[in-house]
C-alpha cells in the first residue's frame, strides 16, 4: 500500500507574527519558515507504517512556492521515498488545496493520505475534510492511533469530550493531532540522501485546476492586548483583588 | 436570508454551544432552522425547539447518524444545504470534522472559528494563534462557517420551534463507529465554565493535579491543562486549553505551573481575568495575567484553597 503524505510550509511555531501597518496582511519578510508541526506527525506516522511493512511507499507532496521544496526535503530525510512539488506563488485556500490533492490521490492511489489537522498558519483545520469529500472517501480526523486490518484502517480520534474510535474503509483520508507520535530528527546522513531523492515539480495549470478563491482578505488587524503585568506578594492580596477589585469570586 | 444551524449533541442532551450558534446566526439575520441528526433525538429537538429565535427544528432520526459521524452528516447537510444562505456549526471538534466536508461537496469555501459578523457575507476569524485578526468576505452562494462559542452569547430557552422531520434518506459505507472513552466528570464543560483552573509541566506528575480539585470545588471550575502537561500524560487530551485545544473565555481563568507559550496564550487571552501562579518571575505567561503570584506551587495552592 502507497501512503501519501501532505506537507505545508508555514511560519516556525516560536515566530510570533506581526500584523503589517497597512493591515493588509501579516509580515512575514524574513520570517523562519518550517514545516507545519501537524505535517511532521503525518510524516513520521506514514515512515512508521513503512517500517511496520504496512506501507510499501511514501510520497510526500507540498503546494507552494519554489521555496516549499525545502520542506519536501526534510520529508526526504526523514523517510519518505520521494516528492511531488505542485509549484504556485498564488495563496491556495483550503478547498484549492483539496483539489489539487484529489489529483494526485487520483494519480497516485495512495491507500491512505495523512495530512497535519491544521496548518498553524491559517488555523483552518479543513483541507483533510475537503479531500475527503472530494475523493468519496471516510476521513479520520484528529488521529493519535492509526491501525491499518484488512481493507480497514481503525482510526482513534481525539474528540472534545474524550476519544472516539472508527473504522474506514481503504482507501481513506487521516488528519494527524499531537498524540499521534512524536516525530524523529533527521539525521544528517539521511539530509544528504535525500538531496538525491526525486522531486516532481507540476503547476497546477498542468493539473487543471484553477487557483482561485471565493474569499477575500479585506484587512487584518492586532487583536486587543492586553494590560497583564500586575504582580500580587500573596495569597492574601490575591483572593482580595480576585473579591474586591476584579470582582469575579464571591 | 435562511440559516441552518447543525445541532450538536452526546447522550441525549443538547449541547450548550448549539444556544451561542443561534446567536451568531441572529447577528447574521434572516430565518434559522436547527437540524438534529442522530438516533433516538425527539429529546434533543425538543430541547433545540426551546431556543429563541429558532424557526423550525429539522429533525433526521435514522441508525445511520447514530455518532454523527461525519461521512453520513455532510451527506445530509449537502442535501439540504440548497434551501439556505448560511450553515452553521459550533467550532468543536464535531463541527470542524463535518463542515469543512459540507463545504467540499458543495464546492464552497469554508470560515472556522468565526469570531464576528460585519454583515452577511463578511466575518472576522483569528490566524496565527489568534496573533491576528483577519476580517474575511466570501463571494459564495452558500456559507459555510464555524462558529467559536465563547464569542457570541447564548440566547434564551423561551422559544416554541415547529419540529418537522426531514425525508432524505442517506447510506453510508465509507465509516463505522468503533468505540468512545468519553471522559466523565462532574464538574463544568471546559468551554463554557465561568471559572477555569489549569495546570501545566509545573505540576510534576498526574497526582498532583488533585490540588487543583479542591480549588475547582470552591470556584465551581473546570479543570484544563497545558499540552505539556496532556503529552507527559499527567491528564487526558480532552482537558488540552490552546491553539491546538481548547478554547475557552471564562470569567476568571488560573493558570499554574505553565510558562504561556503562544499555542497555549491562544486558547485561554480571551478571559476576563487572568491569574499566573509560576515560580519563575520570568515567565512569559505574567506578561498576559492580571495577577501575577510568583511562588511554588506546592505551597501556594493548599493555602489558597483554604483561603477561599
Ligand atoms: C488572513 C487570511 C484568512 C484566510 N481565511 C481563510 C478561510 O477562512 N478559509 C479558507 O479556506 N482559506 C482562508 N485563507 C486562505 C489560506 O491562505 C490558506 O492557504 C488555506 O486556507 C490553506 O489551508 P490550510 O493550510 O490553512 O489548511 P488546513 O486545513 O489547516 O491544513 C491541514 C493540512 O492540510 C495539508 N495542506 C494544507 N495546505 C497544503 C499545501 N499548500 N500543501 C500541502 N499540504 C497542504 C497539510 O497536511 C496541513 O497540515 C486565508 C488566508 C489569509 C491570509
Ligand atoms: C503545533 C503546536 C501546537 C501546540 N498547541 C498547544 C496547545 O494547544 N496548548 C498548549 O498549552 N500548548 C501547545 N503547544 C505547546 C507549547 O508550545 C508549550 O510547549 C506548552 O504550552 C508548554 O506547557 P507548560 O507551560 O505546561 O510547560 P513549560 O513551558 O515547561 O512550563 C512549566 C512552567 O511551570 C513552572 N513551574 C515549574 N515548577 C513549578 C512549581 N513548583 N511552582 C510554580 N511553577 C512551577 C515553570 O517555571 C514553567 O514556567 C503547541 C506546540 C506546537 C508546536
Amino acid at each position: 500500500m502507497k501512503v501519501l503524505v501532505a506537507v505545508k510550509r508555514v511560519i516556525d511555531y516560536n515566530v510570533k507574527i506581526r500584523v503589517k501597518p497597512d493591515h493588509s496582511d501579516v509580515d512575514l519578510t524574513n520570517v523562519k519558515m518550517a514545516m507545519n508541526p501537524f505535517c511532521e506527525i503525518a510524516v513520521e506516522e506514514a515512515v512508521r507504517l513503512k517500517e511496520k511493512g504496512v506501507a510499501s511507499e511514501v510520497v510526500a507532496v507540498t503546494i507552494g512556492p519554489k521555496a516549499a521544496q525545502e520542506q519536501l526535503r526534510t520529508a526526504l530525510a526523514l523517510g519518505a521515498d520521494r516528492a511531488i512539488h505542485v509549484e504556485t506563488d498564488d495563496k491556495v485556500e483550503s478547498l484549492t488545496a483539496a483539489k489539487l490533492l484529489k489529483r494526485v490521490v487520483d494519480d497516485e492511489q495512495p491507500g491512505l493520505t495523512i495530512l497535519g489537522k491544521q496548518a498553524i498558519d491559517t488555523d483552518n483545520n479543513q483541507t483533510g475534510q475537503m479531500l475527503a469529500a472530494l475523493a468519496g472517501m471516510g476521513q479520520g480526523t484528529f488521529a493519535s492511533e492509526v491501525q491499518v486490518e484488512g481493507d480497514e484502517v481503525q482510526v482513534t480520534r481525539e474528540i472534545d469530550g474524550g476519544l472516539q474510535t472508527v473504522a474506514l474503509k481503504l482507501p481513506a483520508v487521516i488528519t494527524t493531532d499531537l498524540r499521534l507520535n512524536e516525530p524523529r530528527y533527521a539525521k544528517l546522513p539521511d539530509i544528504m540522501k535525500a538531496k538525491k531523492k526525486p522531486i516532481d515539480v507540476k503547476s497546477p495549470e498542468d493539473m487543471g485546476v484553477a487557483v482561485a478563491s471565493s474569499l477575500s482578505v479585506l484587512k487584518v488587524e492586532s487583536p486587543a492586548e492586553r494590560k497583564g503585568g500586575t504582580k500580587v506578594a500573596s495569597v492574601d492580596e490575591l483572593v482580595d483583588k480576585l473579591k474586591n477589585e476584579a470582582k469575579v469570586i464571591a | 436570508m435562511s440559516i441552518l444551524v447543525i445541532a450538536e449533541h452526546h447522550n441525549g442532551q443538547l449541547a450548550d454551544s448549539i444556544a451561542h450558534v443561534v446567536a451568531a446566526a441572529q447577528a447574521i439575520g434572516g430565518d434559522i432552522d436547527i437540524l438534529v441528526a442522530g438516533e433516538n433525538v425527539a429529546g434533543v429537538a425538543e430541547a433545540a425547539a426551546k431556543l429563541a429565535g429558532v424557526a423550525k427544528v429539522r429533525t433526521a432520526d435514522d441508525g445511520v447518524y447514530a455518532h454523527q459521524l461525519a461521512e453520513p452528516m455532510a451527506e445530509l447537510i449537502a442535501e439540504l444545504a440548497g434551501d439556505y444562505s448560511h450553515v452553521l456549526a459550533a467550532a468543536s471538534t464535531h463541527g470542524k470534522n463535518v463542515l469543512p466536508r459540507v463545504a467540499a461537496l458543495k464546492d464552497v469555501a469554508a470560515l472556522s472559528e468565526v469570531i464576528g459578523v460585519e454583515s452577511p457575507d463578511t466575518f472576522l476569524r483569528p490566524i496565527y494563534a489568534g496573533n491576528a485578526i483577519a476580517t474575511v468576505q466570501s463571494s459564495d452562494a452558500l456559507k459555510v462557517l464555524t462558529v467559536r462559542t465563547t464569542a457570541f452569547d447564548a440566547v434564551d430557552a423561551t422559544g416554541s420551534a415547529e419540529v418537522e422531520a426531514v425525508s432524505a434518506t442517506v447510506e453510508n459505507t465509507l465509516s463505522r463507529f468503533v468505540d468512545e472513552e468519553l471522559a466523565s466528570s462532574d464538574r463544568p464543560e471546559l468551554g463554557s465554565a465561568r471559572v477555569v483552573v489549569s495546570g501545566g509541566r509545573g505540576m510534576g506528575n498526574g497526582e498532583n493535579f488533585t490540588l487543583l480539585d479542591g480549588i475547582a470545588d470552591k470556584l465551581g471550575a473546570a479543570i484544563g491543562a497545558s499540552r505539556a502537561a496532556v503529552d507527559a500524560g499527567f491528564v487526558p487530551n480532552d482537558m488540552q486549553v490552546g491553539q491546538t485545544g481548547k478554547i475557552v473565555a471564562p470569567e476568571l481563568y488560573i493558570a499554574v505551573g505553565i510558562s504561556g507559550a503562544i499555542q497555549h496564550l491562544a486558547g485561554m487571552k480571551d478571559a476576563k481575568v487572568i491569574v499566573a501562579i509560576n515560580k519563575d518571575e520570568e515567565a512569559p505567561i505574567f506578561q498576559v495575567a492580571d495577577y501575577g503570584l510568583v511562588g511554588d506551587l506546592f505551597d501556594v495552592l493548599p493555602e489558597l484553597e483554604s483561603k477561599l
